[in-house]
């Protein structure tokens, strides 16, 4: 990337990230294209084929997509304007990372015990409480939820081995 | 008058002890929606939809939508108090209320901002009351080819009032209809764009999307910002809010612009916004104080909140009488209307009379209770904002994972919504708007086949659009949306071109 010139904090400018964006709307684009061509996009004996409506729509997007992407690389020498410094997206990736963690637990261990050991942690070493405010927080919303869900609205929700060891 | 005794049916249906309790419930939840960061007025109703399916759909929507006042309601407190907006149509909000918070006249502020946005809405209601059965009746003659030129003028709408980046918001727009084309295709029954993926077979749900996008993405700006809320404090007491009061009806020309402004803006799409930045720009214009505008002028407070409120109201307009949502909350609403079995439009006045008059008297009821609510409650609400955001940020990332599971039951739109919060982010960073994607996700069927039927109509043949001086009409105006920014960039171009050497 061509941060060179500005301040080493700036990870990526702007214009870097709208160009990479816009090529994968572009791709999007030409992937709906696809597929609703392979589906028929002419009319049938019927009326209009499954593709006829969607291979417009995808027409759009490779459309925009390269208008975005010309745009783009018309202001990539003038713009310096920063998408995300360092510290920013370090920031961005304290919950980020995190969050794919929970949801990645919640498909092992089900939602409960995943949203409390997530609040819990987050508040520890993010937040940096003491231990024990931490699990009360992260106790007390499982909890809550555990009772709105499962017992008054009965809907059911991911469980894992800790519920059935409870009986549910 | 038929809307009246119809209006009086409706609040008999609303006035019982546990719809009364749901609306009270309701105002407080949305209010605590409306003041925390990352959960707003659409994702917090579509996290709690799933809750109110065992409900009978007038309770149901009786609490979604005073969730909705309570959100619109709750803005004002975060932008007065904390100069920052806890939804978008509050930021002309912060401009003059703010400055009179660091003055020590937040209660002034507040007062004013709440009754005024209560104005707004009565406003609104009352001309929803009258004009919504006349709009669904004429409706009622709508064909496929008027029903996709609305559909159209919709769409295009967003992009001739949109302020940003035209091939963005058009880039967005049809991205959700796209993924609104996944799925089965309900009048061939082929499967289309899945790529063999089983879990595409649903195709994917715009509630996954609105949690994901508003609420995950929202959580991911904000702690890039590194939010430290340090805020003014509020006293409200009887006295403030009284002569707050005798101020107001001074007034009454900027209440009734920011009126029309409001109801006019929340009828065509785009919505609450920019309908509060437009009327705060007015009465800067108009009024006589309009120079000390931004150092803390109720006034400046009156003019935004009234005509967001009468925008959000009106917004609800076009969702029950013709099935087309103005904002990203109307679309949720209808999204549950839908899932109640429910099918939004004009119809609806014929067929589900208690509902839809159910539903509105309790806009009338439901915006009391949220003035008594958020007058009353102020310094409970403003302590919410002063829980730190490392407490926030997770339990609201836990809340979004519950309210995307219990949309369909499946793990998978848990992991969609992550990556359509990561996809928030980065196009709320680079201006793609969110709404229209949002709409087009929710819209896209209903649009897709009223367009294969009318093109079934004409065989294939797009003069069709032009057909009759209704449809013909709606689609020129339409069209005329569409290219709007083209004709504007035009007009600057020229502009720019006799005023040449001026040079940036």
């Amino acid at each position: 990337m061509e941060e060179r010139n500005e301040s080493n904090r700036a990870l990526a400018r702007v214009v870097t990230i709208d160009m990479v964006v816009a090529l994968i709307v572009f791709a999007l684009g030409a992937l709906v294209v696809y597929e609703s061509y392979q589906l028929g996009s002419s009319w049938g004996s019927d009326g209009p084929q499954a593709g006829y409506f969607p291979f417009y729509i995808g027409l759009l997007i490779c459309i925009s997509g390269t208008m975005v992407f010309v745009q783009s690389l018309l202001r990539l020498r003038s713009d310096a304007k920063v998408f995300v410094e360092r510290a920013q997206l370090k920031q961005v990736m304290i919950v980020l990372i995190p969050t794919v963690a929970y949801v990645l637990s919640v498909q092992l261990i089900g939602i409960y015990v995943s949203a409390m050991v997530f609040i819990g942690l987050f508040m520890r070493f993010v937040g940096k409480y003491r231990g024990l405010r931490s699990a009360i927080v992260g106790v007390t919303v499982s909890v809550i939820a555990f009772a709105l869900f499962e017992i008054w609205f009965k809907i059911p929700l991911p469980k894992g081995p800790v519920e059935s060891l409870l009986g549910y | 008058m038929e809307e009246l005794s119809a209006l009086f049916h409706g609040f008999s249906v609303v006035l019982t002890p546990f719809n009364l309790m749901l609306m009270f419930v309701g105002i407080v939840l949305g209010v605590i929606i409306g003041v925390l960061p990352g959960l707003g007025g659409a994702n917090g109703i579509a996290i709690l939809l799933p809750l109110t399916f065992s409900m009978s759909p007038t309770s149901a929507i009786i609490m979604l939508s005073c969730i909705y006042w309570g959100a619109l309601f709750g803005g004002a407190i975060t932008s007065i108090l904390f100069n920052i907006p806890g939804e978008p149509w509050s930021v002309a909000t912060t401009f003059d209320g703010y400055p009179m918070a660091q003055q020590g006249r937040a209660g002034e502020a507040l007062t004013g901002a709440f009754t005024s946005s209560f104005v707004g809405a009565l406003v609104a209601v009352i001309m929803f009351t009258f004009i919504a059965p006349a709009v669904a009746a004429f409706a009622l003659q709508f064909g496929p080819a008027e029903f996709f030129a609305v559909y159209l003028l919709t769409f295009c709408s967003f992009v001739g009032t949109g302020k940003g980046n035209p091939f963005k918001i058009i880039a967005s727009m049809m991205l959700g209809f796209a993924m609104a084309a996944v799925g089965i295709d309900i009048v061939t029954g082929q499967l289309r764009l899945t790529f063999g993926f089983t879990q595409l077979l649903h195709g994917f749900h715009f509630l996954v999307a609105v949690i994901g996008l508003f609420g995950i993405g929202e959580i991911l700006l904000s702690m890039e910002e590194g939010l430290s809320f340090s805020g003014q404090t509020a006293k409200i007491n009887t006295k403030i809010v009284l002569e707050t009061w005798a101020k107001l009806p001074r007034y009454w020309m900027t209440s009734i612009r920011s009126c029309l402004v409001g109801c006019w803006m929340g009828i065509i799409p785009g919505g609450a916004t920019p309908a509060s930045f437009m009327s705060y720009g007015v009465a800067r214009q108009m009024s006589r104080d309009g120079a000390k505008f931004g150092t803390g002028q109720l006034e400046g407070v009156v003019a935004p909140e009234t005509a967001a409120h009468a925008a959000g109201t009106s917004a609800l307009l076009p969702m029950l009488t013709l099935g087309i949502p103005g904002s990203p909350t109307a679309a949720v609403l209808l999204g549950g209307l839908l899932i109640w079995g429910l099918q939004p439009g004009p119809l609806l006045f014929v067929e589900q009379k208690d509902f839809v008059w159910g539903l509105i008297a309790s806009m009338y009821l439901g915006n009391i209770a949220g003035l008594i609510v958020v007058i009353t409650m102020v310094p409970f609400f403003a302590a919410i904002l002063r829980i730190p955001f490392s407490i926030i940020a997770p339990v609201i990332v836990v809340i979004c994972s519950f309210g995307a599971f219990t949309v369909h039951n499946s793990m998978f739109d848990v992991w969609l919504m992550a990556v359509f919060g990561i996809v928030g982010y980065v196009f709320k960073k680079l201006d793609y708007p969110l709404a229209p994607m949002v709409l087009a996700l929710v819209l896209g069927d209903a649009a897709e086949s009223s367009f294969r039927q009318a093109m079934l109509i004409s065989q294939g043949d797009l003069s069709i659009m032009w057909s009759n001086w209704l449809v013909g009409g709606i689609t020129t105006l339409a069209l005329l949306l569409l290219f709007w920014p083209l004709f504007q960039a035009g007009m600057a171009r020229i502009k720019a071109g006799l005023a040449e050497g001026g040079g940036r």
